[in-house]
């Protein structure tokens, strides 16, 4: 399974990758993607929503289930993958890349030491 | 993210092809009791469903519950407990029928093969099996005669446009030939496989009932003389999505002990002339009146996906909810059943849906929402 080293991740199958030192882009895993299906509808936040680590702030959909999307961590909506509203199927092919879901800036950078390296993501899924 | 699952707590059963399954890598679920495929690794729900519209699918339906009533009288025997007309089947004839509560509320929908003058296989829902023997026992006229040879049975269906060559390729015989509705007997290496041509996914294609010892053997055959022409096996993901293309009814959703088979749009199946059976009289009532409510279809105007309890909402009030929801692989679009006042029923009307809170335009429209060239 694709769980790259240079990026940050959760329990939930979220992944953060650090833009500066407090803007980060998140998506879902490559594990959290195969889990789920092939994704045909994405729910995302709206730019400049609040959010706080550990809200619901959409969902993705496969054909047969419906997962909710985390904030992995605080901060404010900078801008959403809107690419995916006609394109959900960016999340399967990409996860790490023209899949991501969000940007944030953030409240309080200090969360992303909450946050598990990918090795201990991976060492997650395979308990999983 | 997280994915809500259903219980996983109690001790899941397995049917004969687990084994299978799990070798061809099939995800499995915990569904009514059973531990079964949801969807196969490398394949996935909109893989199989194609297969199946396309080729040919395979599916193990080993836990669904087969009840055989026989013997003197067993004819009077059915028909009192069905809706359907059961005296005008003959032998080797099959019928869709419900059970209901004197009430007129749906115990379950179940087919009915007359396998000979006095013996009749019932094959009902696996979350049902306990309740239908039971509902059937305080009924039957003679409750001894209510047996319960789920155990007895193993049960694969083979659902698509290639079912029949796949079939005669491995086990000849009449059914190959035959349109829906009709069950005969075949022979696989010795072993006598009961072959019905019915099934829950609109394309031609047959449900087999084998002993539980040869379903591995019938499962490989199938597979090995269906593959190469595209067939596959198929999980519960994708059986759910073809039955809801076309708008077959999955008890627990669209059938409830509290909703009537003319709300569940399966009055076809209920007769009423001539017959005396569970239900009769709050049924005539029922059909005489007219249904207060109606199962609908709905597409989605606005964006979303309307799925099972969503709430439907008309002129800002809650006045049905959503029983099955889902995107169509078929179209590409999602799809839902509805069970709505008889005024909101028309096709044509919109009406809104309560998506986790965000309000979603729908449209009811014409059922099947998937029509099947040569399906049955």
């Amino acid at each position: 399974m694709n769980v790259p080293n240079d990026l940050l991740y959760t329990e939930e199958h979220e992944w953060v990758r650090k833009e500066s030192d407090d803007t980060v882009v998140i998506g879902i895993t490559a594990f959290a993607a195969e889990q789920l299906g092939a994704v045909v509808y994405v729910e995302l936040p709206a730019e400049g929503d609040a959010v706080a680590k550990g809200d619901s702030v959409g969902q993705v959909e496969s054909t047969k289930s419906v997962s909710d999307i985390y904030a992995p961590l605080s901060g404010t909506v900078l801008e959403v993958n809107s690419a995916l509203e006609d394109a959900p199927e960016q999340i399967n092919a990409g996860p790490y890349e023209d899949g991501w879901l969000f940007k944030l800036r953030l409240e309080s950078p200090a969360e992303l030491e909450e946050l598990m390296p990918g090795q201990a993501y991976a060492d997650h899924i395979a308990d999983d | 993210m997280t994915e809500a699952t259903q219980d996983a707590g109690a001790t899941l059963r397995r049917t004969p092809l687990y084994a299978a399954h799990v070798r061809a890598g099939g995800q499995m679920v915990p569904f009514a009791g059973w531990d079964m495929p949801v969807q196969y690794k490398g394949a996935g729900l909109e893989v199989e469903h194609r297969a199946t519209r396309e080729a040919a699918g395979l599916f193990d339906v080993s836990h669904m519950g087969e009840v055989v009533i026989e013997g003197p009288g067993a004819e009077d025997e059915v028909d009192r407990l069905v809706t359907a007309d059961v005296r005008r089947l003959g032998d080797g004839d099959a019928t869709y029928a419900l059970l209901c509560h004197p009430d007129g509320g749906v115990v379950d929908d179940l087919y009915v093969y007359r396998l000979g003058a006095e013996r009749f296989l019932l094959v009902v829902n696996a979350a049902n099996v306990d309740k239908d023997v039971a509902h059937m026992k305080a009924h039957a006229a003679d409750p001894a005669r209510i047996v319960d040879r789920s155990d007895d049975f193993a049960q694969i269906a083979l659902q698509g446009p290639r079912a029949a060559e796949i079939l005669a390729a491995v086990a000849d015989g009449e059914a190959c030939d035959l349109p829906r509705n009709h069950i005969r007997v075949h022979d696989f290496r010795g072993a006598p496989l009961l072959v019905a041509t019915t099934g829950y996914t609109g394309e031609a294609g047959f449900e087999i009932y084998t002993p539980p010892e040869v379903a591995e053997d019938l499962w490989n055959a199938l597979l090995q003389a269906g593959e190469p022409l595209g067939a596959r096996p198929v999980g519960l993901g994708a059986r759910d999505t073809l039955r809801l293309e076309m708008a077959y009814a999955l008890y627990g959703h669209e059938l409830r002990d509290d909703i009537n088979p003319y709300e569940g749009r399966v009055g076809w199946a209920v007769k009423l002339d001539g017959r005396d059976f569970v239900g009769r009289d709050a049924l005539t009532a029922i059909r005489a009146e007219g249904a207060s409510r109606r199962l609908v279809g709905l597409h989605m105007v606005d964006r979303g996906i309307a799925r099972a309890g969503y709430p439907v909402v008309y002129e800002g009030a809650v006045v049905g909810e959503i029983t099955s929801g889902t995107q169509s692989p078929s179209l590409g679009q999602p799809i839902a059943l509805a069970l709505v006042p008889k005024a909101l029923a028309k096709v044509g009307t919109t009406v809104d849906v309560d998506v986790r809170g965000r309000t979603r335009r729908a449209e009811v429209v014409r059922l099947p929402f998937l029509t099947v060239p040569g399906g049955k």
